[in-house]
């Protein structure tokens, strides 16, 4: 007579055992979760008092109102300083990408005297705090009577840029198989093809994230914006000086928009790159 | 099309290094140069002679050596808290968020696309008088009626802290995420419990990442003034301040300039010690 | 002059090519011709010049000292672009940007070739992947990777394919198969074909000729049998297959055979598969070609005596021996099962016989362990 084999138990956790493994799974989700929240808590406030009736002074919350999006140029300063911030960011976004994507292709696919020095070179003006590049630059500019205003804050912007596309794009061109270029010209490509039809579009993401991140770097630049503006005033110069007597709503507005825009841009990245993959 | 193989790097890196040259090694240069002035007799403000015053440096430091303690005091905690707070959330997302990692990342670099001014004033009203976070606190007594946290070195820090997050936490995660799941398993293989394990083989394998992370927020931390002159006080006033207004204040170039390589200075001694200790070459 | 390269055909002529890095010579006075439509291989372990001696024919690398010749045309100094030669890469180097049918198309492109889309059709029905010309490389797997990437190449019907261990990254089965057809393929289309591996067993199966690679030089070229049944050097000996290789003295002539002493006992080789240049030499006898017999059973030909079974591996269709000879060295044999289980073992009492003919003679003076070593890659493929 064969014995039934014994029926095999599921092991049980006591609930209390139950509650504390699944709180040490999650608590780094959970802390996540808090996390976020602190990031996005100013966010928050500035979308939130965006829609603020508040006239000029935007300190206290005073009721609901769509005019600030309706009508965002409705404090004059606000698109004016707008509008110089972008001005600047687009020249210096295309000055700094150009300059800094040719070094960061002499230095990632050459080998030459001075590259290590080279490398330094591009290093130090992130280490350099923002205050020295600024200081530096006006006293530069007032040496040789050039009054702080547009163009030098371009430069300077496209100063301070130019390091950070070269390590973007470097960085982009390190994970570019060298075999691609040369099976381009086993195939009969040559140099000047093999750049335009193999090298260049596989480096054009880097170049374009390098592009992007001057631009931001460019837009949201306050301390060197400072010293070399002189009497021009960009978005967060304009912020700055109007929060002693209140901002007016329509910055926020403005805010609010940059922050969806950029959220927009990157998430349509993502998606493009997902579906090439896909 | 055959010019010599050797030349194209050069020339590539001719246009934007000239400007670098221009724009960047020269203004230092110039400031060394200026440093070293002093206002020339009887003549109007902004007006200086070269007379290689290097008491300059000594003058200016004493002065404001309050206010470099000061700068170098708040960095380092706000670098310290930025480590803290930013360790968990970037191992979060490399480890724990599946495929949600993207989207995560994109959402810890997005608050920052908000200007950094308005961000900083919206903390300014959130811990005013009229925000939520002071009348919950004093309601709750953890806070006395009197204690505001705006103007105080408190809201300082914080501020720092939260500009600063994003710099911490990239680097962080870059680092993080190159560790291979099997090295941690193979911990556990080897009688590492999880806290060992991390102890052991995560924090030290995520160490570059905290090396470039510090670096990449101290730097700027210990430079900036938009904080202190937000959220903080004439008590609160950082070196990044006081050259502020040798600038545009109280005209003194030679000062400003002295306080800047002063800080610069500092900041690399600062930086080459703490990279000697961790011992990372390549941080570029 | 270079844009006359592009329409060079003719036999591979590479004369006394050398390719130094610093004092190291990878490639070294290396002199050889690959006639106009075979397959030929180009053999041998990592690190012995193959690759290298394949990236200047490609145009990717140039020789120190030496020249090329495609037929009357001297390609030495042509960039790749400007050379009829195609190449498929080890790791497939499909452009990831491009769909399949662009990547086929490149080389067509860049000639200004103008039915694009029927020489491209063509070639993917040749690899038998029609259906995936709208795909991108990374949604195909390595072995259509593989076939892609030789489709890519042989659509500009180049007057040499270059493969560079393409079989590499497929497994065992995936890759016995690719080598059957890309026999074919070379048969159907009639290219000349320059195959670069270490794995003899794919040269053997796939080449017409073979060139035996060893420290930038070439040991032996000939046909894969050739190769096998008549190596003239240790390095080839042992590299391709397993050889037994017994040290011996001449002794003296036997009319077109040689009679050689060896430990004692008396053995006669056809003088002819002698490379010996004194009286010394080296016998060498592969092991299947051994017989194995009990003490007193007649045999034919050639027999070593006192010889007894140290071990014995049973593998299906063979059997392998280890049989220790009486002056200490150990012999391998390789007997079919073709009449049932081995009928030996371990410790038996054996001698050793073999035909004269299937003796080769390498020098006295060769060194016996070269071609030994285990290759790494050959570890990993197991």
């Amino acid at each position: 007579m064969s014995q039934k084999v014994k029926d095999a138990s599921i092991p049980t956790i006591p609930a209390k055992a139950r509650f504390s493994r699944w709180f040490g799974r999650n608590l780094l989700r959970i802390y996540m979760i808090f996390g976020f929240t602190y990031l996005f808590i100013p966010v928050a406030y500035t979308f939130a008092f965006s829609f603020n009736d508040s006239g000029k002074s935007n300190l206290i919350w005073k009721g609901f109102t769509l005019s600030n999006w309706q009508n965002p140029c409705g404090a004059p300063e606000v698109c004016n300083a707008l509008g110089n911030s972008i001005k600047i960011g687009l020249l210096a976004t295309t000055f700094s990408t150009i300059l800094g994507t040719m070094i960061a292709f002499a230095i990632g696919r050459y080998q030459f005297r001075g590259r290590s020095s080279s490398n330094l070179l591009i290093f130090l003006p992130m280490a350099t705090p923002e205050i020295v590049l600024g200081a530096s630059l006006l006293s530069l500019f007032l040496v040789f009577k050039i009054n702080p205003g547009f163009w030098p804050t371009v430069i300077a912007h496209v100063m301070f840029c130019i390091s950070f596309v070269v390590v973007t794009v470097k960085a982009r061109i390190a994970s570019l198989d060298p075999r691609l270029e040369q099976a381009a010209m086993d195939l009969y490509a040559n140099e000047l093809e093999t750049f335009r039809r193999v090298t260049l579009p596989l480096v054009a993401p880097g170049i374009a994230g390098a592009a992007l991140l001057a631009f931001s770097l460019s837009f949201d630049d306050f301390i060197i914006t400072n010293f070399n503006s002189g009497t021009l005033i960009t978005f967060p110069k304009f912020v700055y000086v109007s929060a002693a007597r209140g901002i007016p709503a329509q910055a926020n507005v403005i805010g609010s928009s940059m922050f969806f825009l950029a959220l927009a841009i990157v998430i349509a990245g993502q998606l493009v790159k997902r579906k090439k993959t896909r | 099309m055959s010019f010599p193989k050797v030349r194209v790097p050069y020339l590539l890196l001719l246009p934007g290094f000239a400007f670098l040259f221009t724009f960047f090694i020269l203004p230092i240069i110039n400031l060394a140069q200026t440093s070293t002035q002093t206002p020339i007799a009887g003549g109007d403000t902004g007006q200086y002679e070269q007379t290689l015053a290097f008491g300059n440096y000594i003058q200016a430091f004493v002065d404001n050596k309050e206010q470099f303690a000061r700068s170098f005091v708040y960095a380092t905690l706000a670098t310290i808290f930025a480590l803290v707070i930013a360790y968990p959330l970037a191992y979060a997302i490399a480890f724990k968020s599946g495929k949600f990692k993207n989207i995560l990342l994109v959402l810890v670099v997005a608050p920052f696309f908000t200007s950094f001014l308005l961000r900083t004033i919206a903390w300014k009203q959130i811990l005013g008088e009229e925000g939520f976070v002071v009348p919950a606190l004093r309601s709750l007594h953890i806070i006395s009626q009197q204690t505001t946290l705006t103007s105080t070195s408190v809201a300082v820090v914080a501020g720092m802290t939260y500009n600063f997050l994003p710099f911490m936490t990239l680097p962080l995660y870059a680092s993080l995420e190159r560790i291979d799941p099997r090295t941690i398993e193979a911990a556990g293989d080897l009688y590492a419990n999880g806290i060992t394990a991390f102890r052991r083989v995560t924090v030290p394998l995520s160490l570059p990442g905290v090396v470039a992370g510090t670096l990449l927020t101290f730097i700027p931390a210990a430079g900036d003034y938009v904080n202190a002159a937000i959220l903080g006080s004439p008590n609160t006033k950082m070196i990044g301040n006081v050259i502020e207004s040798r600038y545009f204040k109280i005209v003194d170039y030679p000062t400003a300039a002295a306080l800047s390589f002063t800080l610069m200075a500092a900041i690399l001694i600062l930086v080459t010690l703490y990279i000697r200790k961790a011992g990372t070459e390549e941080l570029v | 002059m270079s844009s006359d390269a592009i329409s060079a055909r003719g036999d591979l002529r590479l004369t006394r090519i050398t390719k130094s890095y610093g004092d190291f010579k990878a490639v070294d006075d290396l002199t050889l011709t690959i006639p106009k439509g075979s397959f030929f291989a180009l053999l041998g372990p990592s690190g012995c010049g193959k690759t290298t001696t394949l990236r200047m024919v490609a145009g990717l690398e140039e020789p120190t000292v030496g020249s090329i010749h495609l037929g009357d045309t001297d390609i030495t100094t042509t960039r790749p672009y400007q050379r009829p030669i195609n190449t498929v890469f080890q790791n497939y180097a499909l452009f990831p940007h491009l769909t399949i049918f662009e990547n086929i198309a490149f080389g067509l492109r860049r000639r200004g070739i103008k039915d694009v889309k029927e020489q491209v059709d063509k070639v993917l029905n040749l690899v038998e992947l029609p259906h995936l010309a709208e795909r991108k490389p990374t949604q195909l797997s390595g072995g259509q990777q593989q076939r892609i990437a030789l489709a890519r190449a042989i659509v500009n019907r180049p007057a040499l394919l270059l493969l560079d261990e393409p079989l590499g990254a497929l497994d065992l089965k995936l890759r016995r198969q690719m080598q059957i057809e890309l026999k074919w393929i070379q048969r159907e289309v009639g290219l000349t074909f320059v195959h670069v591996t270490h794995d003899q067993e794919e040269a053997m199966t796939m080449a017409d000729t073979i060139a035996v690679m060893n420290e930038g030089k070439i040991e032996q070229m000939g046909s894969p049998a050739d190769l096998y049944d008549n190596p003239e050097t240790a390095f080839v000996a042992n590299f391709l297959g397993q050889s037994n290789l017994i040290k011996g003295k001449i002794d003296g002539n036997d009319g077109d055979n040689l009679v050689v002493d060896l430990y004692g006992q008396k053995v006669s080789m056809p003088k002819k598969r002698s490379h010996a240049v004194d009286n010394s030499l080296y016998a060498g006898i592969r092991p299947e070609k051994f017989r194995i017999s009990r003490l007193g059973t007649p045999v034919k030909g050639n027999i070593l005596t006192g010889g007894h079974i140290e071990d014995v591996s049973y593998i299906g269709v063979s059997t392998q021996y280890v049989v220790a000879m009486p002056w200490g060295q150990e012999v391998m044999v390789f007997e079919q099962n073709d009449d049932g289980v081995a009928p030996f073992d371990k410790g038996d009492e054996v001698n050793i016989s073999w035909e004269p003919t299937f003796t080769f003679g390498l020098r006295g003076d060769e060194d016996i362990e070269a071609g030994t070593e285990v290759n790494p890659e050959e570890l990993e493929e197991q």
